[in-house]
């Protein structure tokens, strides 16, 4: 069954994002990763300076990934939703999703292509389940808008959401094996291991899940 | 804007011997190639002797894994910096290569030849005929871009560089960086095209064939002779120059530089002088091309484009070209480039994906047109620099 994990999470890179140093904590050293939505390439330099991996990226805003040709990663513009169909299989040891599933247009879709592509997938996303998400709807009856997910309704890319509970749902669906999963809160803390799911699901701001195929 | 040029038929007719001279005795330096080292032509036959005229800047390491080589577009030629031994003007890539500048001469080992086919030092169809003594003219065979590269990897030889660090550039450049991958992998630890293409669109065709027809047009041509009389298709080069110039530069730079201004005067005239500024940068641009360049050379080099088709060559399967490669791939294009738009890019990105090539892509907003490669454009420089940095980095280059 599935191993949620409870080990602190490491910051040992002062300044670097918490649910990145979770995802490269996921990653064996010397692997090929493919980072599908690289942004500026924070994830793809911290992988290569601390697991040496052989990083490829696809971003879709020209500024981004210019900064990150820039850095000398090796980045391409492109859009997840139709370019992931051009790479052949197994090219990758992992294909990485980070804080992207939520702006994809076909989620599922990127999903069952970013397992056709890596033996291993990992997708990290704001869990839209979490209280406070919640409690702004409820009690507020409006969109809500927090310190991770800044903009309004209207500006936002992101447009499909979802929470743990809903993540776990498709990967069942989709009939891929979860080898690891971790949610933490804003301050990187981790949510209790062995708390049930509705408890992850309203205590995990962020969620990171590492899955492979079956066969 | 320098501009004393009213009409076409009257460009300045002093062809300077200069140029005539650089064709077979180049300022530059001239790798000889005789009788023992012929090069095989795509058209079947060996071209003996041949030489190629270079430029090197910066030093070679010990290890020789500094060397780059910058490849020129189809205008251009071995002086991407220093003083043009003919036109007297600065190098056509100072921008971008020099010491501290992106392709850093304090660090790397600059390599630039003038392109088979050429008319400045290179063997080409302005080059003296070992045979009768006279220039080829249509009777050197015609020459293509996988030819070119060929040249250059004996110039590789004589030099004793088994791999380069980067092979890099523009346009045509672009084409030949391709190539050059697909070729050699083994000799190209990076490749850098900027604004290039896998194969010449039919529309870029259709430019070269209007190019092309002005040259033959133009009575002086006289079936590529003209050197015997000492005539020389000026008009038709400057109309070739005039209409390919306009596919460099993009409908927002045109407006932004020109507008619909009118040059040195107040009103229309009611004739066909150049009345606005446009036609007058054209008329410019046409007349100082030809006392710079050879018109059968321009014929061999658009033909060489023209029948550059990657895929082709490769079982139709542009990604096969780059089967089990290594070398690390940077592309390049520009918002504005309608000559080589983002979509060939795009397409050259997706077969070396399919490659599982390690490759980055940026396309640079700018509305300077297919030009932008030659232009201060920052974005491109930083890449340029970043692309660089890390080749050297995994290279082991300091």
């Amino acid at each position: 069954m599935l191993a949620r994990e409870d080990t602190p999470v490491s910051t040992a890179q002062h300044g670097t994002r918490v649910d990145l140093v979770v995802v490269a904590d996921m990653v064996k050293p010397d692997s090929r990763v493919l980072d599908v939505g690289s942004g500026d390439g924070e994830l793809l330099r911290l992988l290569a300076e601390t697991r040496g991996v052989d990083g490829r990226g696809i971003e879709i805003s020209r500024e981004g990934v210019n900064r990150c040709v820039a850095k000398g990663l090796a980045v391409i513009q492109g859009d997840a939703d139709i370019d992931l169909a051009d790479y052949p299989d197994d090219a990758f040891d992992y294909v990485i999703l980070s804080q992207t599933l939520q702006a994809t247009r076909r989620p599922r879709w990127v999903l069952e292509q970013m397992l056709r592509i890596g033996r291993n997938a990992i997708v990290s996303f704001p869990n839209f389940g979490h209280w406070k998400i919640r409690l702004e709807i409820l009690m507020r009856g409006r969109m809500p808008v927090t310190e991770n997910l800044p903009e309004s309704w209207y500006e936002t890319p992101n447009i499909h959401f979802c929470t743990i509970r809903d993540f776990v749902e498709l990967t069942r669906k989709l009939d891929v094996r979860m080898d690891r999963a971790v949610a933490f809160n804003s301050s990187g803390r981790p949510v209790r291991l062995n708390a049930p799911w509705w408890f992850w699901n309203m205590f995990g701001e962020q969620a990171v899940f590492l899955l492979s195929r079956k066969n | 804007m320098v501009n004393d040029v009213t009409r076409i038929d009257t460009i300045a007719g002093n062809r300077t011997e200069a140029m005539k001279r650089e064709a077979d005795e180049p300022h530059s330096e001239v790798a000889r190639f005789g009788a023992g080292k012929p090069l095989q032509l795509d058209a079947g036959v060996e071209l003996s002797p041949f030489q190629i005229a270079y430029t090197t800047h910066g030093t070679l390491n010990a290890a020789r894994s500094n060397a780059i080589l910058i490849c020129h577009a189809l205008t251009g030629d071995q002086y991407v910096v220093g003083t043009h031994p003919v036109t007297g003007r600065p190098g056509w890539w100072e921008n971008m290569v020099g010491a501290g500048k992106p392709i850093d001469t304090n660090r790397f080992f600059v390599i630039c030849s003038n392109v088979l086919g050429g008319c400045m030092g290179t063997t080409g169809p302005a080059s003296k005929n070992p045979a009768n003594g006279e220039p080829y003219g249509l009777s050197l065979p015609v020459v293509t871009i996988p030819d070119m590269v060929r040249a250059q990897s004996m110039l590789l030889d004589h030099l004793g560089i088994e791999q380069l660090l980067c092979v890099t550039g523009g346009s045509m450049g672009a084409m030949q960086a391709l190539q050059w991958a697909a070729a050699y992998p083994e000799r190209v630890f990076a490749a850098l095209p900027i604004a290039g293409a896998a194969r010449h669109s039919a529309q870029n065709i259709a430019f070269h064939e209007v190019g092309r027809q002005a040259v033959m047009a133009d009575p002086d041509w006289k079936g590529g002779i003209y050197f015997r009389d000492g005539s020389f298709p000026r008009r038709g080069l400057a109309v070739a120059r005039m209409a390919a110039h306009i596919t460099y530069l993009s409908d927002s730079a045109l407006h932004r530089k020109f507008g619909r201004q009118l040059q040195d005067r107040s009103a229309i005239t009611f004739g066909f002088d150049a009345d606005f500024q446009v036609e007058s940068y054209l008329r410019h641009q046409g007349s100082i091309f030809v006392e710079r360049f050879d018109a059968n050379s321009y014929l061999y080099i658009t033909r060489a484009m023209d029948y550059f088709d990657l895929a082709a060559d490769h079982g139709g399967v542009l990604a096969n070209a780059f089967k089990k490669t290594k070398t690390r791939f940077c592309l390049v294009s520009f918002t504005s480039d309608w000559l080589f738009p983002t979509a060939e890019a795009r397409q050259i990105v997706h077969a070396l994906n399919a490659a599982s090539a390690s490759v980055s892509f940026a396309e640079i907003e700018t509305d300077k047109g297919h030009d932008a490669f030659l232009l201060d454009e920052p974005e491109l420089f930083d890449i340029v620099r970043g692309f660089l940095n890390s080749a050297a980095r995994a290279r082991g280059v300091a």
